[in-house]
């Protein structure tokens, strides 16, 4: 169990490393973008929603958990639709000549 | 074959069973974890960014279908009738909504998800099965983080939307309300993890939690609540990372972690190019004073104001021109008059570029969107750094709703609240025209010396407006 804590706390630290990386990478045109698709990363908590699913005894449990898969649902599609129709907005002009 | 060995060999195979299903375990959430970091690293480039985004969408759905797929007891009907329900709803509203609504539609989506890990959390303090003081420590950091973002959001989101405006409540009263609430949540946090499980005790840190979030955002205005959002998306990323913790699963501690860390450099990095602190801007300070400083031309100056046909003239006889664009373009919803007065004036081989500041629209890349959405091609933007010597070069610097960004003050003023911000060096240009609304200072409540200067020439009126008159002006 501890064992695991540790590894789960290695995880944790790198991937804040990888976060910080992935900032510094992206050019500030693209900070909206990239805020919005975070957004929709985290929207991963749908996994998290499930998962309550599957060990929710009663009425109240479930319908908690069914609140829960339905708000990061929404968080998750939602997002992506939003950062998708941001993304389709950057046009490159044919040619280019300036 | 005697029943020894077969039983034997019947165990051995459902070892290498238990052995490839921890392996599918383990491959159905690695592979989506690597999906999500290669996919955000493709944001990068305007040209990845798109296919980087549906390599996520595919880890996002691998994960999900895995973890269905790895929980056979999910009661499905209701499950899938619910996703589909928000699936729909997701899309529905997120297809319909203009692209000047973007940051509110970040903000309550932000919310729905900092929602959803708060009520795992609240589920899981509510637990039968006691759980060790870690985990109770973890449940309840989740429970309050994800209630915050999820009021907070909402609140952001009704704000941006003017469905919502903030009361007058004053600083005293408001921090105090804050303070009481952040004892009690450390209070009942604490009782929490030590007493454990305390029935009903994780439903009223959510509530308190709820509050605190509406307290946060509430008198927080209009021009900084992008920075908000930024910080709130950042929040429900921890508060997803916490919920991995939660549940022991590696997909959300990265995924969360990497929007935890990202978020938090990038509302540091807007903040910045406002020239406050993230404290200063929860906590307020000079954007309460909007207004308050009088008029420009009070003290000193006197502002010149330009006729259309002036400015028109003036354009078509220049080489170079440089647009400004700022949050009251984007206002006016004035995109598709700006494309128009470009292509007229590429037609007059005028050369036309955009200055886009960090923080142009008070959202950074937010101006970018706005323009190519009215087919502005991205490679006559160019951000502050690549621009900002030529605006000497340029014989006309044409700025657009925007104020603060392009303020001298900042640059030689060391009494200015906006000293030490990046602005744009607008005034070195040969000669600037300003098109604003109004005679009023901009979202800082700082006066701008740009205006009353002999170079300077004001066209006052709505963006959308004058910008036709342009056009007209020109044809």
């Amino acid at each position: 169990m501890s064992n695991h804590l540790v590894t789960e706390g290695y995880i944790f630290i790198l991937a804040m490393f990888v976060g910080f990386l992935l900032i510094s990478k992206i050019p500030p045109i693209l900070h909206t973008p990239l805020m919005s698709a975070t957004n929709a990363i985290h929207g991963v908590v749908l996994i998290g929603a499930l998962s309550l699913l599957s060990w929710a005894h009663g009425t109240l449990d479930l319908m908690i958990a069914l609140l829960a898969v339905f708000l990061a649902t929404l968080n998750v599609v939602g997002g992506f639709v939003v950062t998708d129709r941001i993304l389709g907005m950057f046009h490159v002009r044919p040619g280019g000549e300036k | 074959m005697s029943p020894t060995g077969f039983s034997a060999c019947f165990m051995c195979v459902r070892v290498v069973k238990n052995k490839m299903h921890s392996l599918w375990i383990a491959l159905s959430y690695t592979i989506p974890t690597i999906l999500f970091i290669v996919g955000a690293m493709r944001l990068k480039s305007p040209k990845s960014a798109r296919t980087g985004m549906w390599w996520i969408a595919i880890g996002m759905i691998i994960a999900v279908g895995a973890t269905m797929a790895l929980h056979p007891n999910i009661p499905w009907a209701p499950t899938v009738a619910v996703m589909g329900v928000g699936a729909g709803l997701g899309i529905l509203v997120a297809k319909r909504v203009k692209m000047t609504a973007m940051p509110q539609m970040v903000a309550i989506f932000n919310g729905m998800g900092g929602g959803a890990a708060a009520l795992v959390a609240l589920a899981t303090l509510q637990r039968s099965v006691p759980l060790s003081v870690f985990a109770n420590l973890i449940a309840t950091i989740t429970l309050v983080i994800g209630s915050v973002s999820f009021t907070g959001s909402t609140i952001a989101f009704l704000k941006l939307q003017e469905w919502l405006r903030g009361p007058r409540l004053g600083r005293t009263v408001g921090s105090a309300i804050t303070g009481c609430g952040l004892l009690a949540i450390l209070v009942m946090g604490f009782l929490n993890i030590v007493g454990r499980q305390a029935p009903g005790l994780g439903a009223w840190i959510m509530i308190v939690a709820a509050l605190e979030g509406v307290m946060l955002v509430l008198p927080i205005g209009g021009a900084d609540m992008p920075v908000v959002i930024s910080m709130l998306n950042a929040l429900t990323g921890l508060a997803a990372a916490a919920t991995g913790f939660l549940i022991s699963n590696n997909v959300l501690i990265v995924a969360g972690a990497l929007v935890g860390a990202s978020g938090t450099i990038l509302t540091q990095q807007m903040s910045r190019a406002m020239n406050r602190s993230i404290a200063n801007i929860l906590f307020g300070s000079f954007t309460q004073t909007s207004g308050g400083l009088g008029t420009p031309g009070e003290d000193g100056g006197v502002m010149i104001e330009a006729s259309h046909e002036d400015v028109a003239m003036l354009l078509m006889y220049s080489r170079s021109v440089i647009v400004v664009p700022g949050f009251g373009l984007a206002a006016s919803r004035a995109q598709q008059e700006v494309r128009q007065l470009m292509e007229k004036l590429l037609a007059h081989q005028v050369g036309v570029r955009f200055a886009i500041h960090p923080v142009a629209g008070r959202m950074p890349g937010h101006m970018n969107v706005l323009l190519a959405e009215a087919n502005i091609p991205y490679d006559r933007l160019f951000e502050m750094d690549a621009i900002n010597q030529e605006f000497k070069d340029a014989d006309v610097a044409l700025v657009i709703g925007a104020n603060d960004v392009t303020n001298p003050a900042a640059k030689n003023e060391p009494t200015s609240p906006l000293f030490g911000m990046p602005v744009l060096n607008v005034d070195q240009a040969k000669k600037v025209i300003v098109l604003k609304r109004g005679k009023n200072p901009g979202f800082a409540g700082v006066e701008n010396p740009l205006y009353t200067r002999q170079n300077t020439s004001m066209l006052f009126g709505d963006a959308k407006d004058s910008l036709a008159k342009l056009i007209q002006a020109i044809e």
